[in-house]
Parts: structure tokens; C-alpha cells; sequence
């Protein structure tokens, strides 16, 4: 019965989302009151139905319905409860579901969050977030319904979800990227709708700013808990692949910061319109690529997600309408460039336009890396794979160039900045960094590394950059409290989040340097020994979890010569279905983690065993957790609301009498 | 004119698109054998049996056979053991062995043990031929003709609805050519 209620509340969600792409839009466009104020309501329809359809699919997953077909490929009655729950994104059906449901959560959003936009814009926001809920609502239920019942011959049992997802990894990673996926939407919403009423103005950017930041933010820390969870549970001991799906959730990110930069000049200079609204587009378009790439088997990867090419025959057609659509509407209607307000050579504007330039160059090379095996596959010129040193060798040094101009973009004023203001803001933080950056590595660690030195001076550039900037605005202040307290919290947003860069940074390349990496055969009362550290195996016993058995390493480890702890590493074998998994064993600290893996027995009681000291790792999240924070301190600013509230009042009757008109 | 570039993000997406499409009917996982359509390469190897044996591709000429990659390190390759056991009780076709990569000894006693589904098993040890195939991993099974040219290669297990819809068919056309 609840299977049935939930596939019913889903036909219900797709009328309602029907209803919702149609009546407002048609309501904005004819200037119709009644029409438009339909959106509020039939948003909130469409976000309880999808709710009730997912709240359905949770149920079935905790009762151990096994006769919905879903629910018996992905779930077991021996797993915990809570894993019971994750299991219903732990496939293709229910983790569509949940991007719906992150999708009529946004559109929620925006109905009741947003009273001071200007009712038509509100309308035709919403239709379009309407559109793309169709869109997915269709996806579903045509070609992938989680409802779809085992009748007459149920099993019995489940076939357990793959031990892989049977983490806290499962829980946070898809949930949080998907915000961040979805969030995009609304960004793209509202590109769409400015294109439709052709309004494009600096109250516009403020509406559509917050929306976009806290998408970037959800999206980030999505990205970052990906990687952490590939880390500790993949036991390979590396925290990026460059796998196309990595690469799927990380070309949006790319764009989307790029979206955030141009937003900004868009709202402060009234400049770069037209492109704003494109990267607006490209962004959600990249996050339905994102969706195409996995779910479709063109590529394969790591995440081999449902390789059916129905469903990518359905996606590449809704990629069409939805991409090819607004890029037509963006071909028509999108603003041409007067150039009636300029900058000079050195300007805050031209280090953003620099921004945006080697994000897109960065999002294009990765792109291609990503699709070049499909591109040689479809031109006959045969199977190849991409591995990471093409995308290492475009993307570190973009980056790096990125970093550089991310102090003298922060200390330039808009329209023009001379020569003796960026000087006076510099010198210092360039003496301090080129100096931080030359002794770092003579400090630490027992090679000389130039790599270190120039990451360590990137990263202490970023920062002392950013604090001599924050010391030049408090400069007229009496006192110094008064100046902070009128700094803007999105000021403080950018700071951290630049922050955040320069400590992930400093992370990657620090831990790529000085990780002690060593894939050995180890027999019990056999040492390894490390610069620093002794790892000695004192034995190996069978121990018994809730749903498997394992193989338990115990392995003393020493710092120069004192006792640091114990680590246990399993390699366990699950029962349902025979499964081998490597449980690492962990030691994490802010300057370095010990990583220990399990890997094939060899004979003799010994074991292949991985023994990783990987310096500076946990800095290349805590860098996203910097970002992340710093978009949400962006969000936070009050000024955003307060402006805003005035524009709407001030906008509301000139733009209603255009539209009657 | 200004007009006109902002039609490129649609031209450069319809690209795109066009890629995707043909995409969809590509199989990324399937890879052709370099050597499909081609006869098996040369060597000169010993047998699992016996060390002083000196087998070489001549065996494959005169009938249809099947050729398969194995090596007690695979598990996957004990999966399929039984079914090729099955296999050469049942049908009549000679299923030769590649051991590869794999400790002779160990390859002895495995075959005892799970009993022995092969004519014969060329040892591979340092994966030479292995190489000269193409071979990925085991386990795999190439078709080979009657003149020794290798006509399909099947990677992972051969299992029955393998043999049912994949090979089976294709080794009785074989055999009428």
C-alpha cells in the first residue's frame, strides 16, 4: 500500500509541477495578478507530494519491503537502521528521487523566502524550477520508478546494499552535493527569467547573489566529503582521481565560482551582464551533464551507476530542451554589450575578468579530459583513457596563476587602481611570503622541495594579502573595533573563503610532497620503518562484526622511537554477499595522518600492507570547510535583504505596469 | 554582429550534444582485442603437466576450440571453474588453458583438486602471451577457428547464459565455415 501511495503522490507532483511551469508563466506574460500569485501555492503542492513520495520510499526501506523491487536490490534486514535510510539514495532510482527532492525543496524555498521579489520575477522563477522538476518527474517515472514492485514472487531477503555505501559517507556526501547540484537551479531560474522580462539590473544580481553562494557552499562541502569519504574508505590512500564523475561535480563547482566572481561585478559595475546570465546557464548545465555522464554508461567510472541507455536517451533529450533552450532565449534576448562604462588596465574589474577567464579555461581543459575517451571512442580513433597527469598538468599551474592574482584582486579598487595603492598594499605581504615560502622547506621535512616553496608562498600570499587588506580598510577607523564592526559580513566571507583556497592549497601540495608512501609484505613481528615513524605487526586475528568477519591487524606504531597508539586495519568479508572490503585504519591529526590498509594475504601469515604517512591532508578539506563557511557569511549579510526589500518596493509598480502594458 | 556571438554557446552545446548522441550507442567497457581477427601469436611454451613439453599455436589448426585465461590467483576464475568442468563434459570442443602469471605448483594442485576441464594449460608464467593477446585480467576466453585465428574473446566468467547466447552460437557457425 505505501509503495502505491508514494508512486501516486509522485503522478500528483508531476501535475502539480505542470501546473507550476505553466500558469505563473503564462500569468507574467499577460500581467495576469491571479495567475502568478498560483506559483506560491502550487510550489508548496509540488514540494509536499515529492515529500511524501520520498517519505514512502523511507518506509519501505525501514519495514524491509522487498517486494518493491528498489528496496530488495539495495537494502537487507541484517543492516542497521540507519543505513536503512541511506540505502534509499544508495542507488539510481531513490538518489533521483532525492535530487527531486532537494529540487521542490529550493523551489519551496524560494516561494517563502523571497517576498521582497517583484511578483513576476517570483512567478517566472519559479515556473522555471517548475520546468526542471517535470523534467525529472518524467525521468522517473517513465524510466525509473523506485516503486516498481516483485509481485507475485517477492524474496524473502534483500541483497544488501554494496558494503562500500554502508558508511556515514553515504549519509552526508549525496544529500549535500545534491543541494548543491539542485542549488544551481535557482541561479538558473533566474538567469531564465531575466531573460524572459529582460530586467537585468544590479537588484536583480542582489536577488539572485545569496542563492547562488549558498549553492556554491552546499556544492563544496559536497565536493570535500566526496573526497574524504574516497580517502578513508576506498584504501587507496589518495583523495582526488580525477574520475569522471569527480570531474562531473567538479566542473559546475569551477563555473559556479566564476558565476559568484561576475555576479559581483555584475551587481557593483552593472558590467559582464551577458555573461553572468551564460555562466548562470553553464552551471546548472554542467550539474545536468554531471547527471547525464553518471547515469547514462557513456563513460565508465568508479560510480558505475545504472548503465541503461533509455535513461540516457531520456536525459540527453531533457539536456536539449532545458540547455539548448536557454541558450537560444540567451541568443536572443541576452543583453548586447554597450560599452558605456569602462575600467582601466588595473582595475578590480579586470582581475575578476582574469578570474573568470582561467576558470573557464580550467573547466574547458578538465571537460576535455573528461570526454576526450568518448570523443576518440565516437571518432573511430580508439579506446583511451585520461589519467591524471593530463589534468595535472593544466590544472596545477591555472591554479596557480589563479592564487597569484587572488591578492592583487582583493587589494584593487573598482574602475581603477593605481600602481602606488597596489604597491603600498603588496610589498609587505609579497617580503613576507617570498620569505615564508624559501624557508618552509628548509624547516620542515629533510629534502628541499620547490614545490613546497612555492605553494607555502602562494598560500601565505593569499593570507597576508588578505590581512593587509583588512588592515588598509581600518586604517581611518579611531579605533580598530569601530572599523571591524563596519566591515560587511560578506567581506568577511570573501576573506575566509580566500582564506580556505590558500589552506587547501597549501594541503595538496604539502601532502603530495612529504607523503611517505609504502605498499609492503609484512609477516607478524616485522617493521617498517619511515623517516620518522616504526610501524611493527604484532599480529593478525579474526574478529566478528553485525554482518561480516575480518581479518584484524594490530600494528604498533612509534614516533622516533616513542610510543604513539595501536592500529587496526581490517579486511573484512560480508556475509550477504561475500564481499571483500579494507577497513583503513586511520590516526588523523592537523599536521599528519597515519594510514594503514590491508591489502591481499601472501602466504606465511603475511600480509600486503600499506602504510601511508600523508603530512598536511586534513587541510585540504578544511580549506572547503573555510570556503563553504565563507559562502555562507556571504549569504548572511544583511545588506542583501535590506536592499533588496527597498528595490522590490521600488521596482514593483513600474515593472507591473510594463508587464499590463 | 554582437548578436551573432552570442549564438556560439549554442553552436559549441549542439556540438556537444551531437557527441553525446553518438555516445549513447558506444559501449565504453567493451574492448576489442587487438589481435581479433588475427592468428594467435607465436610461442613456444611448456604445459602445467609437464615442463618439457614445447606447445605452440599449431594445436588451434583443424578445429574450432576455445582458448582460456586462468591463474589460481583469480578468484573469479574458481566461479567459473565448475562451468568449464561442465563444459567439456557436455559439449565437444577442447577448451585449452593459459596459466598465467600464475606458480606452477599451485596451478597443479588446483586443477587435482577442482578437476581439470582443459586439454592441456600452456604455462604463461611471465605473462608474455599473456601480453601479445591483449589480455586484461583473468579470467577470459578467446574462440579460435579452424585455421587459428581468434574470432571473439569473452571478458570475465563464461558462465551458461554466456555460452547459451555468446559463444555457443558463434562456435557452431564456426564449425559449418
Amino acid at each position: 500500500m505505501v509503495p502505491e501511495v508514494g508512486h501516486y503522490a509522485l503522478i500528483l507532483a508531476l501535475a502539480l509541477s505542470v501546473a507550476l511551469t505553466v500558469l505563473p508563466l503564462v500569468g507574467a506574460q499577460i500581467g495576469n495578478q491571479l495567475l502568478m500569485h498560483t506559483s506560491r501555492s502550487l510550489a508548496t503542492g509540488f514540494f509536499v507530494f515529492v515529500a511524501i513520495a520520498f517519505a514512502c520510499l523511507v518506509i519501505a526501506f525501514i519495514q524491509d519491503d522487498f517486494s518493491v523491487s528498489y528496496v530488495a536490490g539495495h537494502s537487507n534486514s541484517l543492516m542497521p537502521v540507519y543505513y536503512k535510510i541511506s540505502a534509499v539514495w544508495g542507488g539510481h532510482e531513490g538518489s533521483l528521487l532525492l535530487w527531486i527532492l532537494m529540487l521542490s525543496g529550493w523551489t519551496l524555498a524560494i516561494a517563502h523566502l523571497s517576498k521582497s521579489l517583484p511578483l513576476s520575477l517570483r512567478a517566472q522563477v519559479l515556473a522555471v524550477m517548475g520546468f526542471v522538476g517535470v523534467g525529472f518527474l518524467l525521468f522517473i517515472l517513465l524510466t525509473s520508478n523506485p516503486f516498481d514492485r516483485l509481485l507475485p514472487l517477492a524474496p524473502q531477503e534483500g541483497a544488501d546494499l554494496n558494503p562500500l555505501l554502508q558508511d556515514f559517507g553515504l549519509i552526508v556526501h549525496p544529500p549535500v552535493l545534491y543541494m548543491g547540484y539542485v542549488g544551481f537551479a535557482v541561479s538558473f531560474a533566474f538567469a531564465i527569467a531575466a531573460l524572459l522580462s529582460g530586467r537585468l539590473d544590479s537588484a536583480w544580481t542582489r536577488w539572485a547573489r545569496p542563492w547562488t553562494n549558498t549553492a556554491w557552499a552546499f556544492l563544496t562541502i559536497g565536493i570535500a566529503l566526496g573526497s574524504w569519504w574516497a580517502y578513508y574508505e576506498l584504501g587507496w590512500g589518495g583523495w582526488w582521481f580525477w574520475d569522471p564523475v569527480e570531474n562531473a561535480s567538479f566542473l559546475p563547482w569551477l563555473v559556479g565560482t566564476a558565476l559568484i566572481h561576475s555576479l559581483a561585478v555584475t551587481e557593483k559595475r552593472g558590467l559582464f551582464k551577458s555573461w553572468t546570465l551564460l555562466l548562470a546557464i553553464f552551471t546548472f548545465a554542467l550539474s545536468l551533464l554531471g547527471t547525464f555522464l553518471v547515469r547514462s554508461g557513456v563513460l565508465t567510472s568508479v560510480h558505475a551507476f545504472a548503465n541503461d541507455p533509455e535513461r540516457g536517451v531520456f536525459i540527453l533529450m531533457f539536456l536539449l530542451v532545458v540547455v539548448g533552450g536557454s541558450l537560444t532565449l540567451y541568443a536572443f534576448r541576452a543583453p548586447v554589450v554597450h560599452k558605456s562604462v569602462r575600467f582601466s588596465l588595473v582595475s578590480r574589474e579586470t582581475f575578476l575578468l582574469a578570474n573568470n577567464i582561467l576558470l573557464i579555461t580550467i573547466m574547458v581543459t578538465v571537460l576535455i579530459g573528461t570526454l576526450y575517451p568518448l570523443i576518440a571512442d565516437a571518432l573511430n580513433w580508439g579506446k583511451v583513457s585520461v589519467g591524471p597527469p593530463f589534468f595535472n598538468v593544466f590544472f596545477v599551474p591555472l591554479m596557480g596563476f589563479l592564487c597569484l592574482l587572488m591578492a592583487p584582486g582583493v587589494s584593487s579598487s573598482w574602475k581603477r587602481t593605481s600602481w602606488q595603492q597596489l604597491r603600498q598594499l603588496l610589498t609587505r605581504p609579497l617580503v613576507v611570503s617570498v620569505a615564508a615560502g624559501a624557508l618552509f622547506p628548509a624547516v620542515y621535512g629533510d629534502e628541499y622541495h620547490w614545490e613546497v616553496a612555492l605553494a607555502v608562498f602562494i598560500g601565505v600570499w593569499i593570507v597576508s594579502a588578505g590581512v593587509s587588506d583588512l588592515l588598509y580598510r581600518l586604517r581611518h577607523s579611531r579605533h580598530w573595533r569601530d572599523g571591524l564592526r563596519r566591515l560587511t559580513l560578506s567581506y568577511w566571507g570573501m576573506q575566509l573563503a580566500h582564506a580556505g583556497i590558500a589552506v587547501t592549497t597549501i594541503g595538496v601540495c604539502l601532502n603530495s610532497a612529504y607523503s611517505d608512501l609504502r605498499d609492503v609484505r609484512m609477516a607478524p613481528g616485522e617493521t617498517v620503518q619511515t623517516s620518522h615513524y616504526e610501524f611493527v605487526l604484532e599480529g593478525v586475528e579474526q574478529v566478528r562484526g553485525p554482518n561480516y568477519v575480518a581479518q584484524e591487524a594490530t600494528i604498533r606504531v612509534s614516533h622516533d622511537g616513542e610510543y604513539v597508539r595501536h592500529m587496526k586495519p581490517q579486511k573484512r568479508r560480508y556475509l550477504a554477499g561475500g564481499n571483500m572490503m579494507t577497513e583503513v585504519a586511520l590516526d588523523p591529526g592537523l599536521f599528519r595522518d597515519l594510514y594503514i590498509a590491508m591489502g591481499e594475504p601472501l602466504g606465511d601469515d603475511a600480509w600486503a600492507i600499506r602504510v601511508h604517512v600523508k603530512p598536511f591532508v586534513r587541510w585540504i578539506w578544511l580549506g572547503a570547510i573555510f570556503m563553504a563557511l565563507g559562502g555562507g557569511l556571504a549569504v548572511a549579510d544583511k545588506r542583501y535583504r535590506k536592499l533588496a526589500q527597498r528595490q522590490a518596493e521600488a521596482a514593483e509598480p513600474s515593472l507591473t505596469g510594463e508587464a499590463r502594458t | 554582429m554582437q548578436r551573432l556571438k552570442l549564438f556560439i554557446p549554442l553552436i559549441v552545446f549542439a556540438l556537444l550534444a551531437v557527441l553525446f548522441w553518438r555516445g549513447l550507442s558506444l559501449d565504453p567497457t567493451e574492448m576489442p582485442s587487438s589481435r581479433l581477427g588475427d592468428a594467435v601469436p607465436a610461442f613456444e611454451l611448456p604445459t602445467v603437466d609437464n615442463p618439457e613439453a614445447t606447445i605452440t599455436p599449431a594445436i588451434f589448426k583443424g578445429q574450432v576450440s576455445l582458448l582460456n585465461v586462468w591463474a589460481t590467483w583469480c578468484q573469479a576464475c574458481r566461479i567459473e571453474h565448475p562451468f568449464l568442468v561442465e563444459l567439456a563434459e557436455t559439449e565437444d570442443i577442447p577448451i585449452y588453458g593459459i596459466n598465467y602469471k600464475d606458480d606452477v605448483e599451485e596451478a597443479k594442485r588446483w586443477l587435482e583438486q577442482l578437476h581439470d576441464p582443459y586439454e592441456f594449460s600452456i604455462v604463461d608464467k611471465e605473462g608474455r602471451l599473456g601480453l601479445d593477446l591483449g589480455v586484461f585480467g583473468a579470467p577470459e576466453t578467446y574462440v579460435v577457428d579452424k585455421q587459428g585465428i581468434i574470432r571473439h574473446r569473452h571478458v570475465g566468467i563464461v558462465d551458461q547464459r554466456v555460452w547459451d547466447e555468446e559463444i555457443g552460437p558463434l562456435v557452431a557457425r564456426l564449425r559449418e565455415e
